[in-house]
């Protein structure tokens, strides 16, 4: 159905596609993967016109014919619809505007909104979507707003769907019905590109699988006819042997250095109803404790509750550092007792991206390189260049903007800036959200690092395999309580989704079921 | 922590410093470029010590509301209020002068104490109620409007006393019998300032080389250094050659020196912009970015309330129509000198150049006559030419 052949792009000089070949037939999920940077986003933005036709080499084939895109709308009319990884979707309008936001149906210029209804009800059945067309996007999790999606791509006859990094901030259930939904496509004739970096669910729905590394095609896989290797992948991605995804440690554990008794967190928006029930939790110097569970179980929510109460309202319960009871009534508080927060979403919350690496870096520990509220420019620049050698950040210099820097050193920088606190527990979230292969590994290898040292360390994450792989511990959170606890040599990915269902089933029965959407308010 | 970890790759040095810089170098070079013009087709009349002195003293509220107002954008906020703000305090000042006759130092401690309550009014309920500045100083600019309106009774009040004139229209104290002309104070003082100007840049230069920090090259250097120490120079020299430093120019110099160290060198400054830039990791990194705002907008209530001395002292009568338009040419200073509208991005430097081309432009088209209402026209188009120059530098 779609060939790209010989495609090369430059930007300034720098070549981000190098004769790229890349094919689709009709009827098939062909999986795209490679490092950040690899080229994916950019060969998609060709494919879709983006890029228009003669600012890049080579020629797109689609239906036996050559095309010549000159913008994105040139590649909608074929069929060819491209969703990318931040949503375009309206927040305070309906669903079914959203879906029908640039052609409704409409005659002589008045919107048709019994047919844009029906039209919406229709699509959404198609995919499995339960929500009325009314519904605003805002009062939806990132997981239906991808269906919306979906359903929006739908609504313009896809015949190739693309999907940058679709399940990047879905939790396992959310995903696996995304991706259910693609094989259901597939059978009715529909081809998608699935750009992932989670090999799991590449190796599980795609047909055929192309490795892009620096800009180049370096391995196609065959899904149908080979077995799928995850290491071969990665291999072929990284270009190095990555036999063992997870750095080796050797736990010291010591005492106990945060200890959370009788937690109770109520909603800032609705008092009435309790996030966090009543939790204890603790972590010991030198533990890497996980906290796993679905999205909206309240592991976000219960962490930025401990950290100076950044979250929620009515927070009750006691909190000791070192054996002694401390007061975290605001995050200044917080980070003077040594704990520190690394956020899921590091452009929103973490990084002042306009600001270069030594803002960032010194960003909660200004007093340290300044005197009597003078900063002394030197002793900063040398303290946040010490930080960007040891977290082997890789830049210019540190006056490089935050916002230039690729995933994972945007994440050093972030944890840069903790450590420079001094904490004696660390708690984060996330840490490898939208991070590549290589670069994980380097953040794995600065947990145990920062393990080794004696900290606590709390790692919240939705990728089961990552907190198999570090902790030592994981918790598992489900509806604001803990529900199980295994220690890390024990857990399977079974047991913990074990846990889970079991207690969502109890809930259910309860009559308690409810899906937390909102995260921070 | 070595040097070499803090050292550049060699192809960054040079010329890429210039391109690197090039938004503060171009802010200068268009001032520099417009008084040239002006100067020109004035036949000179620009530069004359007379007319410089007075593009001082009209110009001198602008640049002190530009100091406070460049906070105020940097944390993502707007004051429509300061000319209405200006403006009652002017009239406060008038009627605590004029009719109670209270002294004019404490009437003016006075005067700054309501500008401080007055940002803190506007403030509070921005930093800690989140309601859009926008709105809060749309609706400040009414009530103080209205207010200085009822504090004249809808009269102009005045003169001052004698005392309190000498803030806009005095001169600085003369200590050595003039040279011709020439007041040596004031020449005195305007080479010390260039010789300690180029004295710390130098020595700031050569701390950063020790440190193995990346410098701008030392020809560049040193024609920067001359060319700022010639301007100096040259500048007092004008105004000496007329009746020496004004008093408020004093007053203006030291405000850019306090507001220059602090944006640029303190925990307080950098505080700031990084409430501008990102408000929620800010907040997040521990930083108390509500009392930031509200400690922004009382600033700015303190200074607005100055520049409405000021103005009240120049004009020697406060009339309820000081200080409207006034938040206008502010607001425009700070965005001709490169601060961004969406908060985070702004400098001192940029904004008092910013007011100045302001104020050389309304000064050199008055003096070629062009009507009032072309005058508007001409600013307009270049608070435009110049912001979209920005997006257009960022896009690059």
């Amino acid at each position: 159905m779609l060939e790209m052949r010989g495609v090369s792009k430059s930007f300034a000089g720098v070549r981000a596609l190098r004769d790229v070949n890349f094919t689709v037939n009709a009827g098939e999920i062909h999986a795209l993967v490679g490092e950040n940077g690899a080229g994916k986003s950019t060969l998609m933005k060709v494919l879709s016109g983006v890029y228009p036709a003669g600012s890049y080499e080579g020629t797109i084939v689609f239906d036996d014919e050559e095309r010549r895109f000159r913008d994105i709308n040139n590649s909608e009319a074929l069929g060819i619809i491209i969703i990318h990884q931040e949503l375009a979707l309206i927040p305070l309008m309906s669903i079914a505007e959203n879906i029908f936001l640039s052609h409704p149906p409409s005659r002589l210029g008045v919107i048709d909104r019994e047919t844009v209804y029906r039209r919406t009800g229709e699509l959404l059945a198609q995919v499995g979507l339960r929500e009325s067309p009314d519904t605003l996007i805002t009062d939806l999790g990132v997981g239906k707003q991808q269906l919306v999606e979906i359903a929006k791509a739908l609504s313009k006859k896809v015949r190739l769907l693309i999907l940058d990094e679709p399940t990047a901030s879905l939790n396992e259930a959310d995903s696996a019905a995304l991706l259910d939904r693609l094989v259901t496509f597939r059978e009715q004739g529909i081809a998608s590109i699935l750009i992932s970096h989670k090999l799991n669910e590449v190796a599980k729905v795609a047909d055929r699988i192309t490795v892009l590394r620096d800009g180049r095609t370096v391995d196609t896989i065959d899904c149908r006819t080979e077995k799928v290797e995850e290491d071969r992948i990665i291999r072929s991605m990284v270009d190095r042997d990555l036999a063992h995804r997870f750095p080796e440690r050797q736990a010291k554990i010591g005492d106990p250095v945060l200890v959370v008794e009788d937690w109770s967190v109520h909603h800032p928006l609705h008092p009435e109803r309790q996030v966090i029930k009543n939790v204890d939790f603790q972590v010991r110097a030198g533990e890497v404790v996980g906290i796993a569970g679905l999205m909206g179980a309240g592991r976000t929510e219960f962490a930025m509750s401990l950290f100076g109460r950044a979250w929620g309202y009515n927070i009750a319960g006691r909190t000791k550092l070192d054996g002694r009871e401390v007061h975290l009534s605001s995050v200044p508080a917080a980070i003077d007792a040594g704990l520190a927060y690394v956020t899921e979403d590091r452009k929103q919350f973490g990084l002042i991206l306009a600001d270069d690496i030594r803002k960032n870096i010194t960003l909660a520990s200004l007093d340290q390189v300044a005197s009597h509220g003078v900063i002394d420019d030197i002793g900063e620049l040398k303290a946040a260049s010490d930080y960007r050698n040891r977290m082997r950040i890789r830049s210019q210099d540190v006056y490089q903007e935050a916002g230039q820097l690729s995933g994972g050193n945007q994440q050093k920088v972030v944890l840069s800036k903790w450590l420079m606190t001094g904490p004696k527990v660390l708690i984060l979230d996330e840490p490898t959200r939208g991070i590549d292969v290589g670069a994980k590994y380097e953040i794995y290898t600065i947990i145990n690092e920062l393990a080794e040292a004696g900290k606590g360390v709390v790692v919240i994450s939705s990728e089961m395999a990552e907190l198999l792989g570090i902790c030592d511990r994981i918790c598992v959170m489900n509806d604001g309580a803990f529900v199980g606890e295994f220690a890390g040599k024990d857990a399977t990915q079974e047991k913990i989704m074990r846990a889970i269902m079991r207690n969502e089933r109890i809930a259910r029965s309860v009559g308690q079921a409810r899906r937390v959407g909102e995260l921070q308010s | 922590m070595t040097d070499k970890s803090v050292s550049l790759p060699e192809e960054r040095k040079g010329g890429s410093f210039i391109k690197n810089n090039l938004r503060n170098y171009g802010m200068l070079l268009s001032l520099l470029a417009i008084m040239l013009f002006f100067q020109v087709v004035t036949d000179g009349t620009l530069l004359q010590p007379l007319n410089l002195t007075n593009l001082v003293l009209q110009n001198s509220y602008i640049v002190i509301m530009a100091l406070g107002m460049l906070l105020v954008i940097v944390t993502g906020h707007i004051d429509l209020s300061v000319g209405s703000v200006a403006g009652f305090i002017g009239a406060v000042a008038a009627v605590l002068m004029v009719r109670y006759h209270i002294d004019f130092p404490l009437a003016v401690v006075a005067c700054l104490i309501v500008g401080a309550a007055i940002g803190a009014a506007q403030g509070y309920w921005v930093a800690f109620f989140g309601i859009p500045s926008f709105i809060v100083t749309l609706a400040g600019m009414l009530v103080f409007k209205g207010l200085a309106l009822a504090v004249l009774q809808g009269q102009s009040v005045g003169p001052f006393p004698p005392t309190f004139q000498k803030l806009s229209s005095g001169f600085i104290a003369e200590v050595f019998p003039d040279i011709g002309t020439l007041h040596p104070t004031s020449l005195l003082i305007g080479t010390t300032l260039a010789l300690a100007l180029v004295y710390t840049s130098a020595k700031g230069r050569a701390r950063e080389q020790s440190h193995g920090i990346e410098v701008e090259p030392y020809a560049l250097f040193l024609a920067k250094s001359v060319a700022l120490a010639g301007v100096v120079l040259y500048f007092t020299y004008l105004i000496a050659s007329y009746r020496g430093f004004p008093n408020v120019l004093v007053i203006m110099a030291a405000l850019i020196a306090l507001y220059g160290f602090v944006t640029r060198r303190t925990v307080i400054g950098r505080q700031i912009y990084a409430v501008g830039g990102n408000a929620k990791a800010a907040k997040l990194s521990g930083i108390k970015t509500e009392r930031l705002t509200f400690f922004t907008f009382v600033n700015m209530g303190v200074l607005a309330a100055l520049a409405g001395l000021v103005f009240a002292a120049r004009l020697n009568t406060a009339t309820p129509k000081a200080g409207t338009g006034f938040e206008l040419d502010v607001i425009a200073a700070c965005f001709i000198g490169g601060a961004s509208a969406y908060g985070g991005v702004g400098r001192v430097g940029g904004a008092v150049v910013g007011a100045m081309i302001m104020g050389v432009m309304n000064n050199g088209m008055s003096i070629m006559g062009v009507g009032i209402d072309y005058q508007q026209v001409i600013k307009g188009l270049v608070l435009l030419g110049a912001v979209c120059f920005d997006v257009y530098n960022q896009r690059r």
